[in-house]
Formats: structure tokens, C-alpha cells, sequence
């Protein structure tokens, strides 16, 4: 596709075909950004004032979902998969010989555009292999943004993965014309990184998170404050740990995931389980990726963020591992059942937040409800809380599960389901709704 | 008993109003929608036939929740019967000494408008989320059209989030029961329509399932949970759904050449190296490496060597054809010139530690001369685990590295010599890495005038080095 034809947008007369060129470039930059885990489009408050094409409302929409289960929100696609560097776990580094190809600034406005058009996407995730400098390959990305939001007014949803080193100035831009940012982690702990991507610094990284965080702290304040000031990335930012390309247990992870959330405002961690990646280096694990782990850690992380919980009270296990058998939250009642059974009638919030099976949208309804009547069983199913687990910790107005029950050495078989594999799409599933 | 007909959310509305103010209790009245068969009680479908207002000097105001009549205008989309008197008898109750029932999730009538607004929630998600426009070009422009089922009516709910999302794109969405079209102004609704009154393709759908069979990762398949998102109803109208049954059968092969040619680059040096870390068993190792395709054609491994306590230590890139013959680094030319820069700063070197970033000699044949060719970066890759160990064993107080290559394997793939030179780095080998030209850069430079610069560039490098290792003193 020529230069000229972005000028206007949709453009007059000309016909615009995609190239069996972009085709090809497409297949090969799609493919190589199916690793990232990251496809959520939620976040954003109001839409672009003007915008001639896009908007975004409260909660993402998925346009699709692929056989592996998971959500086709935005374009999610590599400027480039030439990369400098050579990390381990990564198939586009520089010394693996997978096939390249690289985006012009068009080619993805193009796609976006047209893509948009069709109600095929919410917008756009760019992210790119690392090119001549980390500044560079910033600003071919920023320039990406800003051609879709000036030229085009494009209002749908632009997330961009922030490449860690790029300058600060080049950070604040990308703000400006995202939605989201992301620096990717990458990594559990400073170790990993050393030891798997030596060319990507856990300080450059931190950096760019604080640096981002601030900007995005500016912008609330100055709102406050009264000012008109221009949008920064107001979906927040997020970040993705790969997880079981090292040996570092859950524990860490989860620690690591916490500081994210206290120190640096993060709107979400995102874990993706090692999968097997072509011309992948042999010191990595060539099995399938751990998804029931991943699942684990999701649930988990939901409950970091909105039970209360704290991570060394979900990851007891002698191995610094959450277990793959129950649900963190189950594992947890088991591993303390002298808190329980649990009143529905007359326990505080934050008590019923730990009940197994029970989520925090059905807390606050039996809050509500308990101000009427006692609630009863068949209150509790009525709110689908998951009965056969929840019935074991429960005191309702017509059931009482006694101690005895509790004391059973063997409860714990009777929630350990038949091992299976799981896919992304039930830690997808449960990233979004937490009900564990 | 009265019957009223009801069919849409502004219809109820009314009528309730004039229930509510004649105190007409739920179980005194029948709803009905408008495409039910007329009913026994049709007849009394009139005004007049309401009981009038209770007492008309005093009006009884109700305040009903905001968000229970925007409730109701989702529910008013659903199709079950009993939605109308469901919604009656709920504004009944709160009226009439419940004002709280809301919050009582689980009271019948309340759990089961709960439902019902879920259902027709997610049906106006489905519907944004799966309205597939196709592009028609006609002599007044572009015409963007899509044909959707949904299971209920809800295209006056869901039209006005397309018309904020597509406001400058002239587009039109056809359902089985009614329509809407906007035309950059306004929204107009009309009849339904059949799915073949809609275009039947867009230029953009091959490219749209490329992206789709693309991002998707066949290693991690889960089918049962992708319909219940997507349902088997809206497949028909998704482009992309056609290529599944091709991405089904194609993964197990993916993923089986995914895991195959993981083994692509599984050796390296690594495999190689001793248990103890000296400098003759590093050495001995090395003589047998086969971590790349280098060592097949190279005469011998060009290890490293000097005085393992030296403190400094150069990092060349490869060794050449002669050091190939003799075994040692930088006899040949290239060795020439370090000599000549190293005597500028009077530094013998027996002094110095001397290596390579990788150990093999890599050449293309033209006739009978071997000519050398620089290493790639998988070679540079593999071949690092030997640089590193000798960095472990050196324990180098400095580091130079004599050229690209050897400054982008110890420094950063971001070096550049021209900009990068000359300046102490830390890197996580070293406290002082100095990147600098390669000798062979110098050779190769046409130029006398420049030949004569970087020699002294390299000499005054060197001398930093000497210095920083605290030689000389
Ligand atoms: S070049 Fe290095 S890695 Fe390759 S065979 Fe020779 S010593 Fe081993």
C-alpha cells in the first residue's frame, strides 16, 4: 500500500486492497505475537472527544474467540519480529531463524482501519521485536498511535507494549495516544532475567513502570485540579510474566505480582505458561505449557486483588507452590478450618469473602439480602454459589454443616476433581470473573 | 380481570402508569403481547373499562428506582410471556410497602427479572461484539452492511452504541425482525429482513481469517469453552468460524513441528564444558566442541591463552585462516597490527589475556583460498559459554573488546563502535568493558591517512585499559 492513500480517510474513489505482501506479513506477525497472553480491551472510561471512527465503553468486547479458547478483542500484532536481542524464551530473538517480516506504518494503520470498519476488532495491541535501539523502535511504534489518532480520529482502543529502555520522553508520547501501556516483566524475578534475557535490565524495566505510573498520576491530579489536560493512557498499564520457563516457585511470582499492584498501580499481571516455541533454546522445558498452573495463578491474583488475601497466606504449600489440585481459596479453608463454618447471616464482609465457592458479587448481594430475611439454602443457590463446596463452610438460617464434617482428614478428596488439561480458556475465564 | 396489550417497553410504561393509578392489583389484570392470538379478554381492552382513579385530589406520586425502569426496558426485549406481569407485580410490590425489594435478589419474581435482563444482556453483547459489516461501493459511496440473528429484539437497544462507535461510516444492520439504518444523522428503523437481502462477502474476510488462524496457538485447544462463548447460532455470520474445522485438523501437526523444531538449536558450547573450571581442562573441552556446524570445517579450535591472573583481557571475533593453521589467536595480519598498538602503549602481550568470541575458523572457499566470513549470530550464541567461562576463570579487572562482534556479545547488541568507543562500561562480566576497532577494521580501511587514526585510537584505548588494570604502576 502507498503512502498516499491515508491521507483522507475512507479515501474517495481509489479501491484499497490489501497485497498478497501484507497478507503474508500478517500471517508471520500475528503468529509470532500469539505468545502474549494480554488481550483485554477493558479500561477505558470515555471515548476520544471527536473521533470519527471508534469508541470505547466500559468493558472490552470480545469479537471472537479461536479454538484455543481465547478472546479476539484487538488486533494483536508485531511491528516487526527482528529483535536485537536474544532472549531465551523468546521466538523472535535474534539469533532464532524464525521467518521475518516487518509492518510499515501504513500496513498497520490500514489493517486497524479496516479491520474497525468491519466490527472485526476493538483496536489495536502493537507490540514489536526490538529494532536498531529501544528509542527507535519506540517511536516507529508511537508513530503507529499517533497517525491512527490525528490522521484517522480513530477513537477505538490502542494498546501499545512499551519497550523497556526507550526514553522517557518517548514513554510520555506513547501515553498520550494509547489506552493502555505495558512493560512486559517478562520474567518472575531479576534471576530469571539474568539468566534467560541478559540483554533486558530488571532496573530499565522498573523504570519504565514508575515512569509511566507517574505520568498517569500527573494526569489524575492535574484533572482534579481543574486543568484540560490531554488523556494519558487511561486504561492504565499492565504487564506479563512468562511462567515455567524457570524453576522460580509461585510464591515469588505472586510476591513479585504484589508489588506490581502496590508499588506501580497496575491494572493487571498477566501470567502466560511457557508453551513450546519453535527453534526454542534447549535449556527450556519442552512440554506443554503448564496451564493448570497458570489457571492457579490467575485465581490467585484475583483474590491479591479484591478478597484481601495476601500471598504467603495463599501459598502455604511446603514447595512455595499453590496447589494444582483445589482452588487457591478452597486450599486455603482446608488449610484453615478453624475459621470455619462461617455464619452467611452474621459475618462481616470481609469473613464471607473467604468462604470457598461463594464470589465477591454474591457477598455483596447477601449483604443486601440478610438486611430482609435470613437467608436459607436455596437463597444461596439462587446465587449460584458453587453449593457443593460452599455447603461444607456455611452456616445458613436451615443448614449447619457441624464440625465433625470438618474435621474430616479426607474433605479435601472430595473436592479434587480428575486431573485434566486445562486450556487458557478457564484462566481466562476465571481472569475475568475471579469466582473461585 | 382486565386484559392490556403490551409490546414494547414505552407501551407498558403507560399502561402502568394509568394501573398503578387506579390501584388495579397485579392479579387484576392479564398482559399480553400484541402477536398473541387475541384472547377472551380482548374485549375489554379499553379505557374505559379501567376502574377510575382512586381519588383524584389526591394524586399518589411513586418514585420508581432509575435503575429499575432501565431494567425494564432490557427485560421489554426478552420474549418470555410472563415478563409484562412479572414487571407489573415487581413495581406493584415496591410500591406497595417493599421499596427495598430490589435488593432481595432472591425473591422470585426478582430472580427471575435478574435473568431475564441477563439474558438479554448478553444478547446485545453478543450482538455488538458479533454485527459483521460488509462493504457495498455504490455511485453515492461506501455502504457498510451486516446481517445478525439475535434471539431477542434488540436492535433499539443495542443501534444507538453503533451509531456512537461507526458515526461517520454509512452502515445498516438487518435482523430477521426489524432493521436500522444510519445515515451519518440519524438512526431510522424498519422492517426485518432475510439473511440473502444482505452482501454475501467483504474483500477484507481472507484477511481477516489469516489473522485469525494466525493468532490462534494449536497448542492449547479448548473447544467446549469457545462455543459457549461464541454460540453455534452466530457462526453463520462470522466469516472466520468457516476455517476451524482446517486450523482443528492442522494443529496436531503444528504443534508436532512447533516441539520438532524446538530441538533446532538445542546444542551450544554449553554441552561441552568440564566440571572443574581450569584453563587446560576449559582448553582440552574446547578442542572437542561441536556446539555449531563451525568445527566440521575449521582445522582446530583457536582457544584463548595468557596469564590467567592478568587482569586484562582482549576479546578478538574470530580467528583467521593462519591462526586456524597455527592454533593460536592473532598470529596472522590482524595480529600484526595489535602487536604494533600494543608496543605504542609498551605493553608486551604475554601480559594480557587473549581470546576470541568464537573459537572456530569460518571461511568460504574462492578456488584454493579460504576466505574469511564473519559469524552469524546463532554461531556467536552458541559459542559464548567459552568466552564467559574464561571471563570466570580470568576474573578480568578490564575487558576490551576488539570490534562488533565481540562488544555486542559482552556488552549489548545495541553497540556500535563508531559511537560506543573508547568509553568504560560496566557490564554484568566485568566493572570496565571497553568496546574498540577490530585490527582487521583497521587493515581493510583504504585510507592511510585514517589507517594511521585508528591506530592510534586503538593505541590510546589500550593504554585506558593498561591504566584502569592498573598496570605499569
Ligand atoms: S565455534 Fe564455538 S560453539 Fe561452534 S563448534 Fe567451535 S567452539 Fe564450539
Amino acid at each position: 500500500m502507498d503512502g498516499t492513500t491515508t491521507d483522507e480517510w475512507p479515501p474517495k474513489k481509489k479501491q484499497l486492497t490489501m497485497s498478497q505482501d501484507v497478507q503474508t506479513k500478517l500471517k508471520i506477525l500475528a503468529d509470532a505475537a500469539k505468545y502474549d497472553a494480554s488481550c483485554a480491551s477493558s479500561g477505558s472510561k470515555g471515548t476520544r472527544q471527536g473521533s470519527k471512527l471508534g469508541s470505547t465503553e466500559g468493558m472490552g468486547i470480545c469479537h471472537s474467540y479461536t479454538p484455543d479458547g481465547r478472546c479476539v478483542s484487538l488486533l494483536k500484532i508485531l511491528m516487526t519480529n527482528y529483535c536485537i536481542y536474544d532472549c531465551q524464551y523468546c521466538v523472535n530473538r535474534v539469533s532464532s531463524d524464525t521467518p521475518r517480516a516487518r509492518f510499515t506504518t501504513d500496513e498497520i494503520v490500514d489493517l486497524t482501519i479496516q479491520f474497525y470498519q468491519r466490527n472485526y476488532i476493538e483496536g489495536l495491541f502493537l507490540s514489536s521485536g526490538i529494532i536498531q535501539s529501544p528509542d527507535y523502535t519506540m517511536e516507529q511504534m508511537n508513530l503507529v498511535a499517533m497517525t491512527l489518532r490525528t490522521k484517522h480520529r480513530f477513537g477505538g482502543y490502542i494498546h501499545l507494549k512499551s519497550i523497556p529502555g526507550a526514553s522517557d520522553d518517548l514513554l510520555a508520547d506513547a501515553g498520550r495516544w494509547a489506552d493502555r501501556l505495558s512493560v512486559n516483566v517478562e520474567l518472575p524475578t531479576a534471576g530469571d532475567l539474568q539468566q534467560l534475557a541478559p540483554e533486558k535490565k530488571e532496573p530499565e524495566i522498573t523504570h519504565a513502570m514508575g515512569t509511566i505510573k507517574g505520568r498517569i498520576d500527573e494526569f489524575k491530579t492535574e484533572k482534579k485540579a481543574g486543568f484540560k489536560v490531554p488523556k494519558f493512557a487511561p486504561a492504565g498499564q499492565s504487564t506479563q510474566m512468562i511462567v515455567g520457563a524457570t524453576p522460580t516457585p509461585d510464591l515469588e511470582i505472586l510476591q513479585t505480582a504484589s508489588s506490581l499492584y502496590n508499588n506501580h498501580d497496575l491494572r493487571r499481571v498477566y501470567y502466560s505458561a511457557y508453551s513450546p516455541i519453535p527453534h526454542a533454546d534447549a535449556r527450556l522445558p519442552g512440554k506443554s505449557p503448564p496451564l493448570v498452573r497458570e489457571h492457579r495463578l490467575y485465581q490467585a491474583d484475583w483474590l491479591l486483588r479484591f478478597y484481601g488475601f495476601d500471598a504467603n497466606e495463599l501459598v502455604a504449600e511446603a514447595d512455595r507452590n499453590l496447589s494444582l489440585d483445589v482452588d487457591p481459596k478452597l486450599a486455603w479453608a482446608l488449610a484453615h478450618r478453624e475459621y470455619f463454618p462461617v455464619d452467611v447471616n452474621l459475618a462481616p464482609r470481609e469473613e464471607l469473602l473467604r468462604i470457598p465457592g461463594i464470589g465477591a458479587k454474591s457477598v455483596a448481594r447477601i449483604l443486601k439480602i440478610r438486611q430482609h430475611h435470613a437467608l436459607q439454602v436455596a437463597d444461596l443457590k439462587k446465587l449460584r454459589v458453587a453449593w457443593k463446596r460452599t455447603a461444607h463452610f456455611v452456616v445458613t438460617a436451615d443448614h449447619n454443616p457441624g464440625l465433625k464434617k470438618l474435621d474430616d482428614l479426607h474433605l479435601k478428596q472430595q473436592f479434587v476433581q480428575q486431573p485434566r488439561q486445562l486450556t487458557l480458556f478457564d484462566a481466562h475465564a476465571s481472569a475475568k470473573s475471579g469466582e473461585v | 380481570m382486565q386484559f392490556v396489550k403490551a409490546s414494547t417497553f414505552e407501551e407498558w410504561r403507560t399502561v402502568c402508569r394509568g394501573l398503578l393509578a387506579r390501584h388495579v392489583p397485579p392479579s387484576g389484570v392479564v398482559f399480553g403481547d400484541t402477536d398473541r392470538s387475541p384472547s377472551l379478554f380482548d374485549a375489554t381492552d379499553d379505557s374505559e373499562a379501567l376502574p377510575p382513579p382512586a381519588d383524584s385530589k389526591s394524586p399518589v406520586v411513586f418514585r420508581i428506582p432509575k435503575s429499575f425502569l432501565q431494567a425494564a426496558e432490557r427485560i421489554a426485549c426478552h420474549t418470555a410471556p410472563d415478563r409484562w406481569e412479572r414487571l407489573y407485580r415487581t413495581l406493584w410490590r415496591m410500591t406497595h410497602g417493599e421499596p427495598r425489594l430490589l435488593e432481595v435478589t432472591t425473591d422470585d419474581d426478582v430472580h427471575r427479572l435478574v435473568m431475564m435482563e441477563k439474558a438479554v444482556r448478553r444478547d446485545a453483547h453478543k450482538m455488538k461484539a458479533f454485527v459483521r459489516f460488509r462493504k457495498v461501493e455504490s455511485p453515492e459511496g461506501e455502504h457498510f452492511v451486516a446481517w445478525h440473528r439475535p434471539e431477542f429484539r434488540i436492535v433499539r437497544l443495542t443501534a444507538p452504541f453503533f451509531a456512537r462507535r461507526f458515526p461517520s461510516m454509512c452502515w445498516t444492520i438487518l435482523t430477521p425482525s426489524e432493521s436500522v439504518h444510519w445515515d451519518l444523522q440519524q438512526l431510522n428503523y424498519g422492517p426485518g429482513a432475510a439473511a440473502s437481502e444482505a452482501p454475501q462477502g467483504d474483500e477484507l474476510e481472507d484477511l481477516w481469517k489469516t489473522y485469525y488462524g494466525s493468532i490462534f496457538n494449536p497448542a492449547r485447544i479448548k473447544l467446549k469453552m469457545m462455543t459457549q462463548e461464541m454460540p453455534t447460532r452466530h457462526w453463520p455470520t462470522l466469516p472466520e468460524t468457516d476455517i476451524i474445522p482446517d486450523l482443528l485438523a492442522d494443529a496436531p501437526r503444528r504443534v508436532a513441528e512447533m516441539i520438532a523444531r524446538q530441538e533446532g538449536f538445542a546444542t551450544s558450547a554449553a554441552d561441552f564444558l568440564p566440571q572443574t573450571l581450569t584453563f587446560d581442562a576449559l582448553r582440552a573441552a574446547a578442542a572437542g566442541c561441536k556446539g555449531c556446524d563451525l568445527h566440521e570445517h575449521a582445522t582446530q579450535t583457536v582457544f584463548g591463552e595468557g596469564p590467567v591472573d592478568s587482569g586484562l583481557m582482549l576479546i578478538g571475533e574470530q580467528p583467521g585462516d593462519q591462526e586456524d593453521l597455527v592454533g593460536r589467536p592473532f598470529v596472522g595480519p590482524a595480529g600484526k597490527i595489535l602487536d604494533e598498538a600494543l608496543a605504542k602503549v609498551g605493553i608486551s602481550r604475554d601480559r594480557i589475556y587473549v581470546t576470541n568470541s568464537v573459537k572456530h575458523f569460518k571461511y568460504n572457499l574462492s578456488g584454493k583460498r579460504r576466505l574469511h566470513s564473519n559469524p552469524d549470530v546463532r554461531e556467536v550464541t552458541a559459542c559464548k559459554p567459552w568466552v564467559e567461562a574464561e571471563i570466570e576463570l580470568v576474573q578480568p579487572q578490564v575487558i576490551v573488546c576488539l570490534g562488533a562482534t565481540a562488544a555486542r556479545q559482552i556488552i549489548g547488541p545495541e553497540f556500535r563502535v563508531t559511537k560506543h568507543r573508547a568509553v568504560p562500561q560496566k557490564t554484568r562480566h566485568c566493572e570496565n568493558t571497553i568496546g574498540t576497532w577490530h585490527p582487521s577494521a583497521i587493515l581493510r580501511q583504504p585510507s592511510q591517512t585514517r589507517r594511521n587514526e585508528m591506530l592510534l585510537e586503538l593505541a590510546s584505548d589500550l593504554r585506558l585499559a593498561a591504566q584502569l588494570t592498573g598496570f605499569g604502576e
